[in-house]
């Protein structure tokens, strides 16, 4: 009898939905339907169940193909090669659990190395901004519950956050909010036109990267001139943006969401500083809050497991083993690759090879490369050493954090291929083999 | 088989009633014991003070918005991380942070001090597996975490509906699912009235909407947490926190528990733990007329048996406040124009964090010190009087030890008031200098262990060194009949113990932590018959109005850190 499983947690976007249903054969093995999840959702979880998953380590050989090794000989090969290298470098993340994060976090105070994660290529400026203006938000409960205001500024949930405005934004009927959509006035500011725009009750077509004088525009309005606005700001007509910061002012409950429209443009860590600045301005006279768009199911996990850990929430430098540093620009690790500083890469849970700029792969590329993750991409595909792990969400659960910092409880639908190890299992294991090997006296 | 024998220390143990007589403390497998076998290990702790593992009742340590503030203040490990003061690594992990250390900072910091067991103070339920997550990370401290009830949608309807069996069965319920020991207040009704820009700064102001006001939900939870008879009382932080003139409202607060007694099989006699009441004890109109109400609010406590407080001592720090209280950390950001963050919490609470510097040479600063320390030298019981720092609001807890320098000496007090620029003005504002009391080492054990397990309902377990007790304990270097005329002295005696013991285990030894034993995560686990009625209500919300699916909600079995559940039954 095939099995339904319901309540699973969907391993895509930063959504983290935890509402699929999923019919699993008998043997635990196939994943045979999987429902309530958007296209993207669905084929991770087929690909969990693909008979052409890697079941082991494969090494680089002299020739250039791979051949596959042991768990054992491909840790023992990561610990030595790690103790080995002055300035490691672990990163990725976005496609790991917590209990993952928190294990590559002992692994690289052990081997006194770098650990990045992906907000170093994404929403790493919106963590500078929040640093220095602070970050006020709420869970996405609350947007759904309460919110009458909705922005969406240089995002595009439409495509990259399929259920986002379904769940939790323009559509739910939550507590405050029963009419759904009818009630909720949806404001979209983006230089294209978006699907998402396309809902949206009004499109603002900024002037692509001039989004900072739009925000500057909606500041002076709130602070009472308005009238001193020119006749077009950033592309938008004047009256525009006086009747558009009017909803703003009289929203009950407004809520902006950001993305990379904000963070790599013009501007970068100043637009969202700025988007911070207007949502405390707004509290003044309204109730505004402001949520990061995460990326990835988990994105928001490493930032949050290594704050506990570390203070701070990436780009960190643990080389001194005994106290961290972080300095995006030094410590960032597109920055580090650039400068050719670092003598050895672990790219897990992400494709760095595909993500970084070329120029940044191919000086990493010069030393040894591991990849940690389930699939075939490019990053293992350059790799001196791929090692396959388990699928968060898949083969096995844990805890992921959403956009919104609440974190969700995972579960496992199907067992892992055979011998198949989680990240945690196995950086433990690379964990454990380094503090061998340095109580042998052989690092 | 372990067995440890500590001889010949000055034992202070409020619970047993010991006051500095010299004897020995036998440990067998983790627990206090009358007498071990002559193969035991020995300590030898003559001529030092022996008390127990303290006990933090109100801390934050752990979870969603202690880890906003780690991570929006990234110069809080750059100018302030203890490494610049040279700290080589002692543990397995590194130490981070000075306000709002990191996990394992915190873990080490406390058990250099000898403390072994932390209450956090303010759980949001929804983010629980956080907490847990953080409590795994967080080295060998036993800690419970109570979860916030005073702003939770069940909670206002069953209470507004006068439904006391049914708001017990969903505490009883949100304390298994969140793994949480008791019922924590935060600005009854005012952190929702926050989700529409508003607040309830009385008892009185009503709820937008839920037509229900901060009295009746605080009423609603004393008679629910005595309807269980839970180990600890209700733990309130009342409305109108911070503000000039409040101790008027915090007086309201504390009336509200005058007609309910304990009843409860832990040894708890309170029903009201008015938690960080230095912050609730202010006269005044303005921040210019602003002056200590310390002494109305203690007339208070001490004729009124069925309250504990603890004072939540301004340390004169630059700190970072944090607080399920959204509308207070809003206004204090109009005050002080730094970082804001913020988060509302779907049903349940809401929370905020920004960064504070209390300055010495700020008045207000210097009151709100001279009030914590009249608050503890006008109680008569210390029993019920505790030390805190709201961990870290009023300042880090790493301050414990200059917090208990000041209570044992009039000479730091005096000398800490010489710094202040407007030392006229506290002086004129606050009874502090004349106050020439100065406590002892029994009455530092009440505060800092024996009342806190006691006003937990934990004292068989913790703060105590009875027979059967678990085998923690402080051991510092203090000569209890020749204290040092050097008040800094007694700071850096409790700021590094000679030793620390963690269930018979030594963890620190002279100041440097050598071991990192196991530890556990307290909970209060109500064993009750399943209420329809709330199940279906539970049901019913979660479908409706969570973003999260039920049965996602309650923290699973795998992610709570070796668990060790208090029992009851309700019938």
């Amino acid at each position: 009898m095939p099995k339904v499983i319901e309540n699973v947690g969907c391993p895509y976007c930063g959504c983290s939905c935890d509402d699929v249903r999923i019919t699993v054969s008998d043997d635990g093995k196939d994943i045979l339907e999987v429902e309530n999840v958007c296209a993207i959702g669905t084929e991770i979880f087929k690909h969990g169940c693909s008979k052409d998953r890697i079941r082991l380590p494969r090494m680089r050989q002299p020739d250039g193909s791979m051949k596959d090794i042991s768990y054992e000989e491909a840790i023992d090969w990561t610990a030595r090669h790690l103790l080995k290298a002055k300035k490691p470098l672990m990163y990725g993340f976005g496609s790991t659990n917590c209990e993952g994060q928190a294990a590559a976090a002992r692994v690289m105070e052990i081997a006194g190395g770098m650990l990045d994660n992906c907000a170093t290529i994404c929403h790493g400026p919106s963590f500078l901004a929040i640093f220095d203006n602070g970050y006020p938000s709420c869970t996405l409960g609350e947007v759904k519950n309460r919110a009458d205001v909705i922005v969406y500024w240089g995002s595009n949930p439409a495509h990259a956050h399929p259920r986002h405005m379904s769940r939790y934004s323009i559509f739910p009927r939550g507590f405050f909010t029963g009419k759904g959509q009818k009630k909720r006035t949806v404001i979209v500011i983006d230089p294209r036109f978006t699907d998402t725009a396309n809902v949206a009750d009004y499109h603002l077509q900024v002037k692509q990267g001039h989004d900072y004088e739009l925000f500057n525009a909606f500041r002076m309005v709130i602070h009472g001139h308005g009238k001193d606005l020119p006749d077009e700001v950033a592309g938008i007509k004047k009256e525009t943006i006086l009747e558009v910061a009017e909803i703003m002012k009289n929203a009950r409950f407004g809520t902006t969401f950001f993305g990379m429209g904000l963070t790599h443009t013009d501007g970068r860590n100043h637009n969202i500083d700025i988007a911070i600045s207007l949502t405390r301005d707004l509290n003044k006279i309204s109730k505004w809050t402001i949520m990061a768009m995460r990326g990835h199911y988990n994105i928001a996990g490493p930032g949050v497991v290594w704050s506990w850990t570390f203070g701070f929430p990436y780009c960190l430098d643990l080389t001194k083993q005994n106290h961290a540093h972080m300095n995006p620009g030094e410590t960032s690790s597109v920055d580090m690759a650039m400068r050719d500083e670092v003598d050895m890469f672990i790219n897990i849970g992400t494709d760095a090879a595909a993500h970084f700029p070329i120029p940044a792969v191919k000086q990493l590329k010069k030393h040894p490369w591991v990849t940690i993750d389930p699939s075939i991409n490019m990053a293992s595909e350059i790799s001196d050493l791929h090692i396959p792990v388990c699928i968060c969400g898949v083969d096995v659960g844990g805890i992921v954090y959403r956009m919104d910092n609440v974190p969700i409880q995972f579960r496992k639908v199907i067992e892992p291929p055979e011998g198949v190890m989680d990240d945690e299992t196995l950086l433990n294991k690379i964990a454990d083999r380094m503090e061998e090997l340095k109580a042998k006296g052989e690092a | 088989m372990s067995e440890l024998l500590i001889k010949n220390g000055y034992i202070f143990d409020p619970i047993s009633g010991i006051k500095g007589d010299k004897a020995d403390i036998a440990i067998k497998d983790g627990k206090i014991v009358d007498k071990v076998s002559s193969k035991a290990q020995v300590i030898d702790a003559s001529g030092k003070t022996v008390m127990s593992g303290g006990v933090d009742i109100h801390t934050h340590v752990s979870g969603p918005k202690v880890n906003t503030g780690r991570m929006m203040r990234p110069e809080d490990k750059f100018f302030r991380g203890s490494y610049r003061g040279g700290i080589i690594k002692q543990g397995k992990r590194m130490e981070m942070g000075f306000s709002i250390p990191s996990t394992y900072k915190t873990g080490y910091a406390y058990a250099r001090m000898g403390y072994t067991f932390t209450n956090e103070a303010a759980m949001p339920p929804l983010l629980a597996p956080h907490v847990h997550e953080e409590f795994r990370d967080t080295p060998i401290l036993d800690q419970a975490a109570m979860p916030v009830f005073g702003n939770n949608w069940f909670c206002f309807e069953y209470i507004k509906n006068k439904e006391l069996e049914n708001n017990a069965a969903y505490v009883a319920w949100l304390l298994n699912a969140t793994k949480g020991i008791g019922i924590k207040v935060v600005n009854p009704g005012g952190t929702e009235a926050w989700a529409w820009g508003e607040n309830c700064t009385t008892i009185n102001d009503p709820v937008p909407y839920f037509d229900i006001t901060p009295a009746e939900i605080v009423k609603g939870l004393i008679e629910t947490n005595e309807y269980l008879g839970l180990p600890h009382s209700v733990h309130i932080h009342g409305n109108n926190l911070g503000n000039p003139g409040n101790y008027k409202d915090t007086l309201d607060t504390l009336r509200l528990a005058e007609s309910y007694k304990a009843k409860n099989k832990f040894g708890r006699e309170q029903v009201l733990h008015n938690t960080h009441i230095q912050f609730h004890s202010y006269k005044g109109t303005s921040w210019a007329d602003f002056e200590s109400g310390a002494k109305e609010i203690m007339d208070y406590v001490n004729a009124n048996k069925n309250i504990t407080c603890d004072i939540g001592q301004v340390t004169l720090d630059e700190t970072t406040t944090m607080t399920a209280d959204g509308p207070f950390e809003y206004h204090l950001n109009q005050l002080n124009h730094i970082k804001w963050a913020n988060v509302d919490v779907e049903l349940e609470t809401g929370s905020g964090v920004v960064p504070y510097i209390y300055d010495k040479n700020i008045k207000v600063c210097g009151i709100q010190w001279a009030i914590g320390l009249e608050l503890a030298l006008y109680a008569k019981d210390l029993m019920r009087v505790h030390i805190t720092t709201d961990h870290p609001n009023a300042g880090p807890f790493t301050r414990y030890p200059c917090v208990i320098k000041w209570l044992m000496s009039e000479k730091a007090r005096k000398e800490t008031l010489d710094t202040m620029k407007w030392k006229d003005k506290v002086i004129a504002a606050s009874n502090i200098a004349s106050m020439d009391r100065e406590l002892g080492l029994y009455e530092i054990a009440m505060m800092t262990r024996a009342g806190p397990a006691k006003a937990l309902g934990l004292a068989a377990i913790y703060g105590s060194l009875v027979k059967g007790a678990d085998g923690n304990v402080a051991i510092y270097n203090l000569d209890a009949n020749d204290l040092p005329s050097d008040p800094e002295l007694i700071e850096a005696a409790f700021q590094n113990t000679a030793y620390t013991i963690k269930e018979g285990v030594v963890v620190v030894k002279d100041g440097e932590i050598i071991a990192e034993p196991h530890k556990y995560t307290l909970w209060t686990k109500v064993n009750m018959p399943e209420n329809a009625q709330v199940m279906h209500d539970i049901k019913e919300k979660f479908t409706k109005n969570y973003t999260v699916n039920l049965e996602n909600y309650a923290v699973f079995d795998e992610h709570v850190h070796n668990p060790r559940a208090i029992e009851l039954d309700v019938a």
